[in-house]
């Protein structure tokens, strides 16, 4: 029941979040799926994860993509939006039939796989303190390996932005 | 009698819940204490406005508010019959829907973030086992709102001030969880209620809070400085600087929106002093040991109006920063501090105990201050300013 | 050192606020219903017209001359001349201003109207707390509203209402002086002319030389009349 409602939710933002001709009220409707996701995982349990995914997307990725929108060229005004746009082509129909076939395909293959056929184990319990034991101990080199390629893709960012403050003035 | 006094909000709760049929109580205990949050903390809103406008006028050598009932105190009723009954202007070109969510998702998390506050001895909404996490990610929302007020108001003004509090919130928000991240190293918890047990005991009189370290200190200070540019209190408050962008994103609004931006405002404040409290100065732990018998929550709001007073006094002393002080602020003064500070708790948690820790740490705390200020006031020439026409 | 300026500023501003419950002297507010400061002599904002004597209606100053009403610069006076004469406070037959009202509204408080009056008639008020419901009617007054006597003038503004008081003794007691020289000429020339019936003392001399010193104003004011006139009337053809 209560995942019908938040599946609702979140695939209504996700298609609003297309068919917005508004490019800010895409992204409003985006923050909409991205909560609905956040709702999924807290219903499965996994706080850590859920919390995690409002901090992220809708504290920081929604952001970004709003700052994205109001610093490009056409800020906040209306456009054709995805869906309007390729259904007047029939480029778009075939986009449509090869997503559903994949899909389609997915959930067969889900389907017949011996996945779904085994019983599940037990939920296990996931607190806080086994994520960060596993983080900090198992998973401690992974953890670094990405840490130092943000860290590098950050100073990269900043090294272009000055580069191109140097040229435009 | 005292352990009475002390959970007779838990109690009273207890009792009602009881004339409910089993399979509603969960229901209704839940709606008991979100009953008491929304009372509890829109009274203090409402006795906070009077506090801050007396307590300004008094710097500036005023007054205050001192008309309406014995020395203004029921100023704040005058206030919201005023806010309640203005007429509600959305602007011709204006996004309708938007304009009018913005200020609703902003009271809604600002709200919401109060579920793991503990307010007193077992007096806390939810237990989170994330609860620190819960708090800044709820938290992280108020600055979408922010944004659609300031976008869906169709004014530049409003769109420049929605920029500026979310560029200041982004910037802000490291350092806030950077800090707050030290305590959660020596908790070993996400919980509010856990951190706040790991405080509770005393050695002589003085209690075990983390604001009584070395790391905690300047945890709490960075925190606290984060806690004023997160909740746009002044001297961070350029998102609405009223000579600037004349009130910046919600220059749009009026009447109950305007109240509802204001409140959702005050509340963000009260509740990162209260998730600074319940960080670094022991929640609802009474401050010498001798004094516990005062009931939990009657401290918790003790310590709240004590940082709320803090707060005005700040408002009334400093002025507003420009943008570039205020990010460099930001990445160049608290980031490096932060980050300083994270170590500085991992080197308290494996050095031993003892004279030794506290010198290392403290060094570790002052030496970098000292010279990140030197560095930064490097090159900034403080001069005693001569105006050309005033003497 | 970093922080030390703020250190500094608290300390200012929590000694600021602690002195203000300690210190009397701190505190520059003036709880204004109940406590007023006393207006300085100079203040001003609308006008009043000023009579003697114990009656508004026979002690008016104003002889409907109508000057102020062309100085007027937002014209926010109105006059109607009478068409009968009465005695003035010298008890001289004079015109008297049927209807005189002024917009306090429209007025803007430059007291051109005092300056050119050559009568002492119309001088500026120090009342402020006009506040009304009516903000078309509430707001014009007329005759009744405007007058108020000369010690209220010579309370609020003691200084020039004296010098006024003055001037106008003066002029009286030249005029009384005239007159009796007047009514003397006219007893010797009646002295002399035994036979025929004496004539009256001539009346018309006073008006035409009132004061040396309001004569400047009034001859100044003279020949901007037309000019605000014809402004006036180009005003109404643009309407």
């Amino acid at each position: 029941m209560l995942f019908t409602i938040l599946a609702i939710l979140t695939v209504a933002g996700a298609v609003a979040a297309m068919s917005f001709r508004n490019l800010v009220h895409s992204v409003l409707a985006l923050t909409l799926a991205f909560a609905g996701l956040a709702m999924v995982y807290l219903q499965l349990g996994a706080q850590f994860i859920g919390f995690a995914q409002i901090l992220v997307y809708i504290g920081a990725v929604a952001i970004l993509i709003v700052f994205a929108i109001l610093l490009t060229r056409d800020a906040g005004t209306t456009s054709k939006s995805a869906l309007n746009a390729s259904a007047s082509n029939s480029s778009g129909w075939g986009g449509g039939v090869v997503a559903v076939a994949v899909f389609a395909a997915m959930a067969w293959a889900f389907h017949a796989s011996a996945a779904s056929q085994r019983a599940l184990p037990a939920q296990p319990e996931a607190t806080m303190q086994q994520i960060g034991n596993a983080l900090m101990l198992q998973f401690a080199l992974p953890l670094e390996v990405i840490g130092l390629l943000l860290t590098a893709a950050l100073i990269g960012a900043v090294t272009i932005a000055m580069h191109d403050r140097q040229e435009t003035r | 009698m005292i352990e009475t006094a002390d959970q007779i909000f838990v109690i009273l709760q207890h009792w009602i819940v009881g004339f409910a049929p089993a399979g509603v109580r969960w229901i209704l205990a839940a709606l008991f204490s979100v009953i008491a949050i929304l009372g509890a903390f829109g009274g203090l809103f409402a006795v906070t406005t009077i506090l801050e406008r007396k307590g300004l006028g008094r710097i500036q050598n005023r007054l205050g508010p001192n008309r309406v009932g014995p020395f203004g105190i029921l100023q704040p009723i005058a206030d919201a019959v005023k806010s309640l009954t203005k007429e509600d202007v959305v602007p011709y070109a204006a996004d309708k829907v938007v304009h009018f969510l913005a200020p609703v998702v902003l009271v809604l998390g600002a709200f919401s973030v109060y579920a793991v506050l503990p307010v007193g001895r077992n007096m806390v909404l939810a237990n989170l086992d994330a609860g620190v996490l819960f708090f800044f990610a709820v938290g992280s929302v108020m600055e979408l709102s922010v944004f659609m007020a300031g976008w869906s108001s169709r004014n530049k003004y409003s769109l420049l001030g929605a920029m500026r509090a979310i560029s200041q919130m982004i910037s802000y928000e490291v350092p806030l969880i950077l800090s707050s991240i030290t305590v959660i190293m020596a908790a070993g918890s996400l919980s509010t209620v856990a951190i706040i047990e790991k405080q509770a005991g005393y050695t002589g009189i003085l209690p075990h809070w983390y604001v009584f370290t070395p790391w905690g200190f300047a945890g709490f200070v960075l925190f606290m400085i984060a806690a004023t540019a997160e909740s746009n209190r002044s001297p961070f408050d350029l998102p609405e600087g009223e000579s600037e962008i004349i009130a910046g994103y919600y220059i749009e609004y009026s009447g109950f929106k305007f109240a509802l931006f204001f409140l959702g405002e005050y509340l963000g404040m009260f509740a990162i002093s209260g998730m600074g409290i319940t960080l670094f100065l022991g929640g609802w732990g009474a401050p010498l040991s001798f004094l516990a018998w005062v009931p939990s929550y009657l401290w918790f709001f003790a310590k709240l109006l004590a940082m709320i007073a803090v707060f005005i006094w700040i408002r009334g002393t400093l002025p507003r920063l420009r943008m570039d002080q205020l990010l460099n602020f930001a990445w160049k003064f608290m980031l490096p501090m932060a980050l300083i500070n994270l170590v500085t708790a991992g080197l308290w948690h494996f050095l031993p105990q003892g004279g030794l820790r506290w010198l290392v740490c403290i060094l570790m705390v002052v030496v970098p201050y000292v010279l990140l200020g030197r560095g930064l006031m490097q090159g900034q020439r403080l001069e005693k300013r001569v105006y050309q026409f005033a003497e | 050192m970093l922080g030390e300026g703020i250190a500094k500023g608290l300390a200012e501003t929590a000694r600021n606020f602690f002195g203000s419950y300690v210190s009397k002297e701190r505190l520059t507010t003036v709880q204004f219903p109940e406590e007023r400061l006393p207006q300085p002599e100079a203040a001003r904002d609308f006008p009043f017209l000023v009579y003697d004597g114990p009656d508004w209606q026979a002690g008016l100053r104003c002889v409907g001359c109508q000057i102020c009403e062309k100085e007027c610069p937002p014209k926010c006076i109105y006059i109607e001349k009478s068409k009968d004469k009465k005695p003035d406070a010298l008890g001289k037959p004079q015109f008297y201003p049927a209807v005189f009202n002024i917009d306090i509204s429209v007025c803007m408080s430059c007291q051109i109207c005092v300056e050119v009056c050559p009568f002492e008639a119309i001088k500026m008020d120090t009342e402020f707390e006009l506040s009304t419901d009516d903000r078309f009617g509430g707001l014009l007054w007329d005759k009744s509203q405007l007058a108020k006597s000369n010690e209220h003038y010579n309370k609020i503004h003691p200084t020039e209402a004296a010098e006024v008081d003055a001037r106008l003794a003066e002029e009286k007691a030249k005029a009384e002086a005239k007159a009796k020289a007047a009514v003397q000429a006219a007893a010797q020339a009646a002295a002399k002319a035994a036979e025929a019936k004496a004539s009256p003392a001539p009346p018309s001399a006073p008006p035409s030389g009132s004061a040396p010193s309001d004569s400047a104003p009034s001859g100044s004011a003279a020949p901007s009349a037309p000019a605000t006139s014809s402004s006036s009337s180009t005003v109404a053809k643009n309407d």
